[in-house]
């Protein structure tokens, strides 16, 4: 049972932009990791695809998903060969509003393959936005160390957009 | 598009730098654009194929006429 939730790092994206926010050094000391972001990227559409690398790796992802997209019913998909991705917001969408994100990583600095959950809505006064949650796994046994965030489409992260890590530990 | 730099907070410290992408970098970048869009392409193709077997699925059912496995396999869990 989580009791305590302790802020790491939080990033604001200045003028300008960036390409992406990288975690670097996260510390080992605390069970799960909670990383929770407010993003839109420079793609000129409503949504977009937040690319998330756990120590830099852009292979053994794998995912199901819930997603409501645009009015349309529930679907279920497999995802990600190529790297684990979550929905975010465009260019495209109503001016100054973001979508928001939250990760939640369990057990990061164990030996064993990392399952996680995160969960993100997209916000847009329009008739397209989309809200989705996700369960995944990441194959992989080292403790995770850093996380990289960008827009999977290359189109980078806007002035505002912030990006908060908290650790909780469990005593 | 934004600036090519990215932002990297040390956890460990503290400390927030504003550093410029390395040519690697942006190679890496550009080569996961290029594969969101191939899986954008082949996700759309997918949903694509199946919205035409339910859509013939739904007018033989109507008509009366036989299905195709493929066909039967969209009603049927």
């Amino acid at each position: 049972m989580a009791t305590t939730f302790t802020k790491i790092a939080s990033i604001t994206v200045g003028l300008g932009g960036t390409s992406s926010i990288d975690f670097t050094s996260i510390p080992q000391t605390y069970t799960d990791l909670v990383l929770k972001t407010s993003v839109r990227t420079g793609r000129g559409t409503v949504n977009d695809a937040l690319a998330v690398k756990l120590n830099s790796s852009t292979t053994g992802y794998s995912s199901r998903e819930v997603t409501y997209d645009n009015g349309n019913v529930p679907s279920y998909t497999d995802l990600f060969g190529a790297g684990y991705n979550l929905n975010t917001q465009g260019n495209g969408t109503t001016s100054n509003t973001f979508s928001n994100q939250e990760i939640y990583i369990p057990n990061y600095t164990g030996s064993a393959h990392k399952s996680f959950s995160s969960e993100s809505v997209v916000e847009n006064n329009g008739s397209d936005a989309r809200v989705e949650i996700m369960a995944s796994l990441w194959s992989n046994t080292s403790p995770i160390t850093s996380i990289i965030l960008s827009s999977y489409t290359g189109n980078g992260l806007l002035q505002h957009s912030t990006a908060t890590l908290y650790g909780i530990s469990n005593s | 598009m934004t600036t090519l730099n990215k932002v990297v907070v040390d956890c460990s410290t503290g400390e927030e730098t504003i550093i410029p992408l390395t040519a690697e970098e942006i190679t890496q970048m550009e080569a996961d654009a290029l594969a969101f869009a191939a899986q954008q392409e082949e996700a759309d193709q997918a949903a694509a194929a199946l919205a035409a077997l339910k859509a013939s699925a739904k007018a033989k059912l109507i008509a009366g006429a036989p299905l195709t496995a493929e066909e039967a396999d969209t009603l049927v869990i």
